[in-house]
């Protein structure tokens, strides 16, 4: 389904992304991991072309997605992407973010959208919450919300870019109940997470980066409990015992 | 002459000039002049801000010297340039309230596109980038996403534009026009008598349509505030 080809990418002199090659599968839920700034939110926003790429080529179905003459906006609205931080529009209703793009994009009168949505609110567990508006949600709906607002396209590609790293401890589980849940339906995912367990569960393929580059790619099993690469071993027993004193 | 009698004699005269046998002047005028001021310098003033904050060069590089020029002169050089220079440049006559709207509109259209340069790019970059992530092209998160949120952070700012250009149409008097800051000089040269006691209704006007002004932007801006907040409180 995506496929990288030598993708390199520079912020002025800094290497973000070091000669990615990849492929991801339909079906397929890849989490990516790696210490922070290791280029893993850059990588997955080079797909849905937050972020522009200087050299290799991301193909996506077997389409050139950096090409010019792209339709960008038709492009992008088969891509769900949920950001850390949620960005909700603040001033719109749970529903009507939801309802926003289908109705500008795919032409849906206001019923049929409100209809849809409202199914979408429902399997995230917040249709009760249709007439919020964002800053009336805890962080966790919140999310939630915007994942609703990203599958309101249909897109049959969705991108996590740390989904759950804004959230209070507490509100962690239930956004990651809603990933799971699409997971199991057989989504296309690429998660960016730290969320070990997650990843465990329903990972089909981890991705470990550091310094821009794919240093180790594996099962989740094997991953986790042998990873290779020393620096993969490091960030492991960095994040299972985060304050341990350094010796 | 008693204080009551130059009231009597000349409150008309105030308000509306020497309306409706002359032409219209006074308070009226000065309203008159502020109101299709704002109306034609709001449009514009959007149209500018926005096309200086386009991703486009040859639309923004003009419009960013436009607002340099006529952020760097006095509001009085731009009445002069109308009244002088527009007509040695049309060859047609250009009459003094004309002259007077031309020269607000193209000033405050200036100003007000600073302040909705300001309030687009206040926002958090998140809003654009989840507006284009669902495929809303550039247009439609100007309108339904940026736009509706930009325009409440402004409201401040804006009223106090609104203040200002009332207070700037007494400018209006440099090139004689009967507005209500002429015509307060002209009943103290009648009257000779009480000059203070003119300045101090002049001023007073000016003060009650300007203090009216911002009640009415305050009420407004409570009513947006409840209606909902815009700032996404659990955010970091």
């Amino acid at each position: 389904m995506i496929r990288f080809e030598n993708v390199n990418k520079w912020f002025g002199d800094y290497q973000a992304l070091v000669n990615i090659n990849e492929t991801i599968r339909q079906g397929e839920v890849v989490v990516v991991c790696g210490p922070s700034g290791s280029g893993k939110s850059t990588l997955i926003r080079t797909i849905n072309r937050l972020e522009p790429i200087q050299s290799g080529r991301i193909l996506l179905n077997g389409e050139d997605i950096h090409r010019s003459g792209l339709n960008l906006n038709e492009f992008r609205s088969h891509i769900g992407f949920v950001f850390q931080q949620f960005n909700l529009f603040p001033h719109l209703t749970a529903l009507q973010n939801c309802t926003l793009a289908p109705m500008r994009l795919h032409g849906l009168k206001p019923g049929a959208a409100s209809k849809a949505a409202m199914a979408l609110l429902e399997r995230v567990g917040l249709a009760h919450k249709a007439d919020a508006y964002p800053s009336e949600l805890s962080g966790g709906q919140q999310q939630r919300v915007a994942i609703a607002r990203a599958l309101a396209m249909q897109p049959p590609l969705m991108l996590f870019d740390e989904p759950t790293s804004a959230l209070d401890p507490e509100m962690v589980g239930e956004v990651l109940q809603v990933m799971r849940s699409l997971a199991r339906e057989g989504m296309t995912m690429i998660c960016v997470t730290h969320e070990m367990g997650f990843a465990r569960d329903v990972a089909d393929r981890v991705l470990f980066m550091d310094a821009g580059q794919v240093l180790e790619e594996a099962s989740p099993d094997t991953f986790f409990l042998d990873p290779k690469h020393p620096r993969a071993r490091q960030f492991l027993a960095d994040i299972r015992i985060p304050f341990s004193p350094t010796l | 002459m008693t204080f009551w009698e130059m009231v009597d004699t000349y409150w008309l005269y105030y308000l509306v000039g020497r309306y409706p046998e002359g032409p219209l002047g006074g308070l009226a005028l000065t309203l008159l002049l502020a109101s299709a001021g704002l109306a034609l310098a709001i449009p514009l003033g959007l149209l500018l801000g926005l096309a200086r904050v386009s991703p486009w060069r040859w639309l923004s590089g003009p419009v960013t010297l436009l607002v340099y020029v006529v952020r760097g002169t006095p509001l009085l050089m731009v009445v002069f340039w109308a009244y002088f220079f527009l007509p040695s440049v049309t060859h047609v006559k250009t009459d003094q309230f004309t002259t007077m709207l031309l020269a607000l509109v193209l000033f405050d259209g200036v100003y007000l596109a600073e302040i909705v340069r300001a309030g687009i790019q206040g926002l958090p970059r998140g809003q654009v980038e989840a507006a284009r992530s669902l495929g809303l092209s550039y247009i439609e998160t100007l309108r339904f996403v940026v736009l509706p949120q930009a325009l409440r952070h402004m409201l401040p700012s804006l009223v106090n534009q609104f203040v200002t250009t009332i207070k700037d149409t007494s400018l209006g008097y440099i090139i004689g026009l009967t507005e209500v800051s002429q015509v307060a000089t002209q009943i103290n040269t009648l009257v000779f008598v009480f000059p203070t006691q003119i300045y101090l209704i002049l001023g007073l006007t000016y003060f009650i349509l300007c203090f009216g002004l911002s009640r009415v932007a305050f009420w407004l801006e409570r009513r947006l505030a409840q209606r909902n907040s815009t700032s996404v409180k659990t955010q970091p």
